[in-house]
């Protein structure tokens, strides 16, 4: 919107960020209202990648459905497929293979790793440090390689579907996870020695971009975003599903509510993640990966809602049936949304360059908020 | 606070109570002028504390519009939907936003896909579409030639 571009009545300047723009990762636009170098409002404007993916889904099938959903976050798009698997399993009550549970939990949290990787090199990039980048992506080569392997895919999987899983994991699986964890578990803690305790970093993350337990709710964020500023938030916790009831790991949290804290959240999730890696990857049990289902789903009329933890936050899949093979109406509630909504509420009073750091602690996606 | 007493403590709050059945979690049809009353009553009655609003939206019935909001609180753990029948023709409510804030985006949403007016909103603009986009695409009986959504 180029029209507002120019200065306000009180004489603030109005410049626009993005849609085309190296750190908003992706065609997020912003329009920010400066006084200074101060900022006095941050207005997202959204849409440049609305597919209207909910629309789509009307006239897809149970089974074809799950595909269009791994291009909403594409950096989780096996948990985005496991949401939309167990609200589809949860309304024709179906009952998963222990196999196929293991295995999705597996995928889910090599994902995670994977998404939070590749978030860790692109908030420092963002901050000014390049190395970082390629480190992170360095590692996450090695999870898309085991991904391939198995799922054929590097990027949208659509490995999940209603039942199980689509194909058993390949033979070099588990050697292959077993060998990465290894080799992950000494770069986490190169992670913390080259950028966590860098003093340069750490001066641009502190204090910047608090954001209250109060107004976390009140926004309706999710995932480290919350879980930084101390509500805990978890649904692997609050609502296990899968086994990750019978799993010992924890929910990380900080109260400290600022940058630092969400980055904080983040690097303690990938521990938490490997500790998970290495208590299932031995312990996958023998049996079928998919259930026997029928070839054409039909949902029984009602409503179905299911939610899971991306490595974003919350995302929430409500399918309304009326009986058919396809859904009435299916809203995918997605955590980028919701805490991109707490942007403008953190940003103010702050300089412009801190925008760019506190952007890059929410970890943004933005076909995930346009969907 | 568990399915039944918080059925039992919903009733105090209306006048002619109605709830769905068969629900995986409590659902409660709330009636389009009592509806602001009510959202503050969740929001801050002691025991009932629905500070989560997580999902906010609208389904296009062809005869009638129903606004769908999903609560929990993060204090007592506990989960409730609500719902709002609008009329078709003018699909008119007040706004919750300055309940819950997060509900200021998802009711620009809701707004831009399916044209529910939310009143006293302090920014009901298009979201996702541009500012002269014709029509209110999740609506059941849009079609556009142009844009295919449909398969």
């Amino acid at each position: 919107m180029i029209e507002e571009i120019g200065t306000t009545e009180q004489g603030d300047l109005v410049i626009n960020l993005g849609p085309q723009h190296p750190s908003t990762h992706g065609v997020l636009h912003l329009v920010i209202t400066l006084s200074g170098e101060t900022i006095k409002k941050v207005e997202p404007h959204l849409g440049y990648i609305h597919r209207s993916i909910e629309k789509m889904c009307e006239s897809l099938s149970y089974r074809q459905f799950i595909y269009v959903t791994s291009r909403m976050d594409y950096l989780s798009s096996h948990i985005n497929n496991h949401g939309c698997a167990l609200c589809v399993e949860k309304g024709m009550q179906i009952e998963v293979p222990a196999r196929a549970k293991v295995i999705r939990v597996l995928m889910d949290e090599l994902t995670r790793l994977a998404s939070h990787q590749l978030w860790w090199g692109a908030m420092a990039m963002d901050v000014g440090a390049l190395t970082p980048f390629f480190h992170a992506f360095r590692e996450r080569e090695s999870i898309n390689d085991i991904m391939e392997e198995t799922c054929g895919a590097r990027l949208t999987m659509n490995y999940m579907v209603p039942g199980g899983v689509m194909a058993d994991i390949h033979p070099n699986f588990q050697k292959r996870v077993k060998e990465f964890i290894r080799f992950f578990r000494t770069k986490i803690d190169e992670y913390d020695e080259l950028v966590t305790g860098n003093i340069i970093f750490k001066s641009r993350m502190k204090g910047i971009g608090y954001l209250s337990p109060e107004s976390a709710i009140s926004y309706g964020c999710t995932g480290p975003t919350a879980r930084g500023s101390g509500v805990s938030c978890d649904i692997r916790k609050l609502y296990p599903y899968e086994v990750y009831g019978q799993l010992s790991f924890e929910e990380v949290i900080d109260s400290g509510g600022g940058c630092f804290a969400r980055y904080s959240v983040r690097m303690q999730e990938m521990r938490q993640s490997v500790s998970i890696i290495e208590q299932l990857i031995d312990n996958i049990p023998e049996g079928e990966f998919q259930a026997k289902t029928k070839a054409v789903l039909k949902l029984p009329k009602g409503e179905f809602y299911s939610r899971v933890e991306t490595a974003r936050g919350e995302f929430g899949v409500y399918i309304i049936s009326e009986g058919g093979t396809t859904p009435y109406r299916i809203k995918f509630r997605s955590p980028g949304f919701s805490n991109l909504s707490a942007l403008d509420h953190m940003a103010r009073g702050h300089k412009i360059g801190d925008l760019v750091a506190i952007m890059g602690t929410l970890d943004l996606v933005i076909p995930d908020i346009d969907r | 606070m568990n399915k039944e007493e918080l059925k039992a403590r919903l009733e105090g709050l209306l006048p002619s109570p109605a709830f769905e059945e068969g629900t995986e979690w409590t659902t409660v049809l709330v009636d389009q002028t009592g509806w602001e009353g009510f959202a503050r009553e969740i929001r801050f009655c002691e025991g009932l504390e629905f500070d989560y609003l997580f999902c906010l939206t609208a389904v296009d019935w062809r005869t009638h519009f129903t606004v769908v909001y999903h609560f929990t609180s993060t204090i007592r753990r506990h989960m409730l939907v609500v719902k709002v029948k609008l009329d078709h023709d003018q699909p008119v409510i007040r706004t919750v936003s300055d309940i819950w804030r997060t509900a200021e985006f998802h009711e620009r949403e809701a707004f831009d896909l399916f044209g529910v007016v939310f009143t006293d909103h302090p920014d009901l603009r298009r979201l996702f579409m541009t500012d002269e986009w014709k029509g209110w695409p999740l609506r059941k009986d849009y079609e556009d030639p142009v844009n295919m959504i449909k398969l």
